[in-house]
């Protein structure tokens, strides 16, 4: 059984109590993008400055839970500052790490709960990515999954928009 | 609602018994299912009536001519007479739709009355603390037919706002409201709108989808025309909804989804529509789930509907009661703050702990509550919240379940604090 210490690691904690990169950014030159989570009706703002082929700044704005707060502000703090390209491929891990390839229906018998077998996250480089694999256990969560994803797909949304790739 | 003083009280140990689930344990902890405003459990009684029409009678209604094909279209049909009375249809055989639930009863008013009754610049009034199941039916139509829509306000402490009530109904050809809010529990004086509402010259659409697993119900003491509700939050199964509509209305409608059930007569030019109600059935409606539905219908009947919402009320009371003294200013309790003017039904904010975190801690501890809009959304807009924690009661909830609560919510805000 997966415990709320999977779920709530103490960098998420500490991100969804201290977010970084909180607030919103002049919109020209930088570009503001809205996301909704239908499921909980969390909203995200994602303000983007891209210049010269680089995420200059970033700030994030709205409400919701620790995991999309803190999963916002763990991406606001490594993606600033990197290239659009390496922006992009840190989005495509981060998804990757979320994405779930072996959904099975729990079993509703009062014995086995829900979570224990059902999720395996892909594989990826845990390395690569630093504190962002503090949300490595939502996975296990499946009905959050979206909660972390949110700012990421906000910010995949906003950089189609612009055009960059 | 006052109730009489000869309100048995049952006996919630007994009652628990009866449901099955709630023998068993979430994550080691006993189960405490405090989500029945989304979907009840069920008793026994409906669970054993489905597996024995499932294994000793079921065949399609209204076709075979062979015994147990008849038999279940008598089970069927008198299921539908049950519910009508339950909820005091004057003709029960006539004025009861079955559906797919409340949604599609809802969506059916909106294709058969609405198409054939609104059009541009026709208004449409619905209330601020409408499910999105009584809004986006008619927002759709509203878009096809260029209709306007207006809106009864909710006040602070979770009441319609009836000061201009006349002047918002003047002119509507339609009222849509809610019967008891899913979101802050508040039972609405559905009586007093429809007054106002038929003297304006409209049709009254009521959704009761809350009200008649909670409150004694009565369609014609809501003076409306159309009332839904659905069977799985009155400890039926899914899969059924039900459309109590008034029978010289549902006469004088068109059908709602063509196919078998619903014709008498098709002919390669065209065809004959069905008698009501079958008019708007078509195709091989949820006859299992009608079965179940009647079994829920005598298991309240049993429970007594006045004892069910002194039991709520009672229940609520003390939920409210703990809740405020345990947490203080820290909790915020929406709704209106007599627990007689509403349901069994408490949304609430603990502190700045998101809903869905309270949620996910409470799940720890074995509680179910609900996290998020409610399907209520220009109601959350409203209150300024994006979303809620929710904590309702069925008749099988009892006291120790809100001690569970108010334990669990004490974790969850030292967790995050
Ligand atoms: C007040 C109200 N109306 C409508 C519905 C929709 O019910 P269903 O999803 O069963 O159609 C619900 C339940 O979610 C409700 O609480």
């Amino acid at each position: 059984m997966p415990g709320l210490e999977d779920l709530y690691r103490e960098i998420i904690l500490d991100h969804y109590r201290s977010p970084r990169n909180r607030g919103e950014l002049e919109c020209p030159p930088a570009h503001r993008i809205e996301g909704f989570n239908p499921l909980c009706g969390d909203e995200i703002v994602v303000s983007l400055l891209v210049e010269d082929g680089a995420l200059a700044d970033i700030k994030i704005a709205g409400t919701g839970c620790s995991i999309s707060q803190s999963s916002a502000s763990l991406m606001s703090a490594a993606v600033k500052g990197k290239s659009v390209p390496e922006v992009r491929e840190l989005i495509q891990t981060f998804k990757g790490m979320m994405s779930i390839h072996e959904a099975t229906l729990p079993a509703g018998d009062g014995g086995k709960s829900v979570g224990d077998t059902l999720v395996e996250p892909m594989a990826i480089d845990i390395n690569a990515i630093g504190e962002l694999a503090a949300l490595q256990g939502v996975v296990k969560f499946p009905v959050r999954i979206k909660c972390a994803t949110l700012s990421w797909n906000t910010l995949a949304q906003g950089l189609d928009e612009l055009g960059e790739t | 609602m006052a109730l009489s003083e000869s309100t048995t009280a049952f006996d919630v140990a007994a009652v628990r018994k009866d449901f099955p689930l709630l023998a068993r344990t979430v994550h080691g902890k006993p189960i405490v299912y405090l989500d029945s405003a989304a979907s009840s459990q069920r008793p026994r009684s409906v669970l054993d009536a489905m597996r024995h029409y499932d294994e000793t009678t079921h065949a399609n209604v209204h076709r075979g001519v062979y015994t147990i094909a008849e038999e279940a279209t008598r089970l069927f049909e008198s299921a539908r007479v049950a519910v009508g009375r339950f909820v005091g249809a004057p003709d029960p055989a006539h004025e009861i739709v079955f559906a797919k639930n409340t949604t599609e009863c809802l969506n059916l008013v909106a294709h058969t009355w609405g198409r054939t009754h609104l059009h541009p610049g026709d208004v449409i009034v619905l209330t601020e603390m409408e499910h999105h199941a009584n809004i986006v039916p008619w927002q759709m139509l509203a878009a096809e037919r260029a209709l306007e829509i207006r809106w009864i306000p909710v006040d602070d402490d979770g009441q319609l706002v009836f000061d201009d009530l006349e002047a918002l109904v003047d002119g509507a050809r339609l009222v849509g409201l809610t019967a008891m809010s899913n979101v802050l529990g508040t039972i609405n004086p559905v009586a007093q709108v429809a007054e106002a509402a038929h003297r304006a010259g409209a049709v009254v659409v009521v959704d009761a989808a809350q009200a008649v697993p909670h409150l004694p119900t009565d369609v014609t003491a809501f003076g409306a025309d159309f009332v839904a509700f659905g069977a799985h939050k009155m400890l039926g199964p899914t899969g059924i909804g039900i459309l109590w509509g008034r029978r010289e209305i549902l006469e004088s409608l068109p059908p709602f989804l063509g196919g078998g059930e619903m014709i008498l007569d098709v002919r390669k030019d065209g065809f004959t529509p069905n008698e009501i109600p079958w008019r708007f059935e078509a195709g091989t409606p949820p006859i299992t789930e009608a079965i179940g539905l009647e079994a829920a219908v005598a298991y309240l009947e049993g429970l007594t509907m006045p004892a069910v919402r002194q039991h709520e009320i009672d229940l609520t009371t003390y939920a409210m009661g703990l809740l405020r003294d345990r947490f203080g200013t820290d909790i915020t309790i929406f709704g209106p703050p007599d627990p007689a003017d509403r349901g069994g039904v408490i949304s609430f904010a603990l502190g700045d702990v998101h809903p869905h975190d309270i949620s996910q801690i409470l799940d720890e501890y074995g509680v179910c509550v609900r996290a998020g809009h409610h399907c209520a959304k220009p109601l959350m807009r409203r209150l300024g919240v994006n979303a809620t924690a929710r904590a309702s009661f069925g008749p099988y909830n009892d006291e120790a379940d809100v001690d569970v609560l108010a334990e669990a919510l004490q974790h969850a805000r030292e967790f995050f604090s």
